[in-house]
């Protein structure tokens, strides 16, 4: 058993985060140099400008700047927000948890529902139920993901009013207890996790019920078919758990699709989490913070990237012994 | 051997040809609707009944004769801002999709063809590429350059090739080995030669597919990045449509009528597109077809 493919994959992910580190600071630095901002501002003499340039280190050689800004960055000194003047990590750290739960949550969700689907329409593959079901995931795949969540606004918030349709919390309501506090959150959760869900199931469908295709074509099956077991059993036993690998590992690699939805989905709800940050970042030209949220996303999706690949190597002997 | 006769086989293009696949009943509702949308693209703005600019005040107004989708929040005609709206996704999914795989196109065929150095600098960036979240990135790139139609396109095609280009390379690299590429090497003929007269012929159907489905992925890229604020500002799409009734409070006064039509017209577009792009997918790959 040898752990170099696996030393290898994490080498890779080091150097892609490395890329992201060097693109970020030139797209920032070199794109939107701080100080010309500030020189658009009416009165701002060449000195001031010059000091200001100075205080940022922005006068030093390139390569200086790059190692200030490596050395920052590690220390997660992110830069001050032009909107709320507050450090960007700060709001980001403020921001994560509610992302993380909104998405384990609908990652999870759509993880299990799609797989279920997924065996439901392979085992019945050709009848109407598989072809409804294929149907439905196309257009969850088409639809852009904030239209499908202004719609469950629309129906579940608006025409029958009886989930509320954004924030993480009822405004200005006490709460006597954690618990009461909890329920409150999980009530504002429904209608932002169900749009994820949505965003998601569709391609957790389509790879598990593929996947399902084809393992139940193989000869193992037929031969536990053979042996006379139940129908049943053979699915949910021999076929369902050599089926899952593809999907374990693409849902960590979807990620990367989580994260543009994310920032859609977080608006609309206004769901205080990364994704309206970078919302109200762009709105603002807040370019750190716009900097700051986008080296999180990178981070975040190599991550998962990572964690495919474990997942991958755990699962798949065959990797292990290669 | 036997590898590269199997890709070989599956490469072959199946009997009944383009022709039949055509006639199939996907294919015609994709294709169907592609057409509707891209009359749209040209003649929405002539057949338009109002101008879709022109406010009133009759704010927010439901569906009437007058209004069959009902007005904006600015008094505008909702129906005919989603006619005149087909022009820019349209021209955007497919300009960005253009750019899109002729890039991926020359990055997989070089990469591909001729290995070594190159190919893995070039691989690097396309991994690169892949790995990075592509929304993220568009909105980073949209937003430090100033939002117009140009820039849209641009920002999209640019950040949407590496897909194409690990295909054309995957397909270059079995091209590369297969007999008539080795005879034609051996007589002497030129890179240039080689990949223009025998390995990009070769390549067309898959870029081709590949580029069906671009177009799909960049008309969803245009909607999101207007709805967060970074569509052109001087053109109604579909996504500004929706981003001026989200700000506007649409959802929760439930005008059903403002934000219903571009959704839709935006998934079912990219719906039949898709379909167009899986079917020729199949037909490329014919052993997807099984599924």
């Amino acid at each position: 058993m040898t752990f170099r493919w696996l030393a290898g994959k994490l080498a890779a992910a080091l150097l892609t985060l490395v890329f992201v580190l060097i693109f970020n600071f030139f797209l920032f630095r070199v794109m939107g140099d701080p100080t010309t901002q500030l020189a658009r501002l009416p009165r701002a003499a060449p000195e001031e400008i010059a000091s200001l340039r100075h205080s940022y280190g922005l006068d030093k050689p390139l390569l200086g700047q790059f190692a200030d800004y490596m050395g920052d960055t590690v220390t997660l000194d992110l830069g001050i927000s032009q909107r709320t003047r507050e450090p960007v990590w700060n709001e980001i750290a403020h921001a994560l948890p509610w992302t993380l739960l909104l998405v384990g949550i609908g990652t999870v969700l759509s993880v299990l529902i799609g797989a279920w689907l997924g065996v439901i329409a392979a085992t019945r593959r050709g009848t109407r139920s598989d072809s409804g079901l294929l149907g439905f995931s196309l257009f969850t795949y088409a639809a852009p993901e904030y239209w499908l969540g202004i719609l469950l606004i629309l129906v579940f918030a608006v025409a029958i009013p009886i989930l509320p349709a954004g924030q993480q919390v009822t405004p200005g309501k006490e709460f006597d207890s954690w618990l009461a506090h909890a329920a409150d959150v999980a009530e504002h959760l429904i209608l932002p996790v169900a749009t994820v869900t949505l965003m998601l199931l569709g391609q957790f469908f389509l790879i598990m019920r593929s996947s399902m295709v084809d393992v139940l074509t193989e000869d193992f099956i037929t031969v536990k078919r053979a042996t006379g077991l139940p129908w049943e059993r053979v699915v949910r036993r021999h076929a369902v758990p050599n089926a899952l690998l593809p999907l374990v590992t693409i849902s960590a690699i979807q990620l990367g699709a989580v994260v543009g939805g994310l920032i859609t989905i977080e608006t609309i709800f206004s769901w205080p989490g990364l994704g309206e940050l970078t919302y109200t970042a762009i709105n603002d030209k807040d370019f750190p913070m716009l900097e700051g949220t986008f080296l999180v996303y990178s981070v975040g999706v190599i991550a998962a990237n990572v964690l495919a690949d474990c997942l991958y190597f755990g699962l798949d002997p065959r990797v292990q012994t290669a | 051997m036997t590898d590269v006769a199997l890709t070989a086989a599956a490469a072959e293009p199946h009997e009944g040809g383009v022709r039949e696949l055509l006639r199939g009943k996907r294919a015609i509702f994709g294709l169907g609707v592609i057409g509707f949308f891209l009359f749209l693209a040209v003649f929405g703005s002539a057949i338009a009944p109002y101008d879709p600019r022109a406010s009133s005040t009759a704010v927010l107004e439901p569906p009437s004769l007058s209004h069959p989708l009902g007005t904006t929040e600015a008094g505008a005609d909702v129906l005919s801002q989603v006619l005149v709206g087909a022009r820019v996704s349209i021209v955007v999914g497919f300009s960005a999709a253009l750019i899109s795989s002729v890039l991926g196109a020359l990055i997989g065929l070089v990469g591909g063809y001729f290995g070594g150095w190159t190919d893995r600098g070039l691989d690097a960036l396309e991994n690169w590429f892949l790995v990075i979240p592509q929304i993220p990135l568009m909105i980073v790139l949209a937003r430090l350059l100033s939002p117009s139609l140009f820039v849209l396109i641009m920002v999209i095609g640019f950040t949407s090739w590496a897909g194409t280009a690990r295909v054309v390379r995957a397909q270059v690299l079995t091209l590369k080995e297969r007999p008539f590429v080795e005879r034609a090497r051996s007589l002497g003929a030129s890179d240039r030669y080689v990949l223009r007269v025998h390995v990009l012929p070769n390549t067309l159907p898959l870029i081709f597919a590949n580029t069906v489905i671009i177009i799909a992925v960049a008309i969803l890229a245009e909607a999101a990045l207007a709805f967060l604020g970074l569509g052109d500002p001087n053109s109604i799409s579909w996504g500004t449509m929706l981003e001026n009734a989200f700000n506007a409070g649409a959802p929760s006064a439930g005008a059903w009528w403002y934000v219903i039509p571009p959704g839709l017209c935006i998934t079912t577009l990219v719906l039949a597109i898709a379909l167009v792009g899986f079917l020729f997918e199949e037909y490329v790959n014919p052993r997807l077809r099984e599924r």
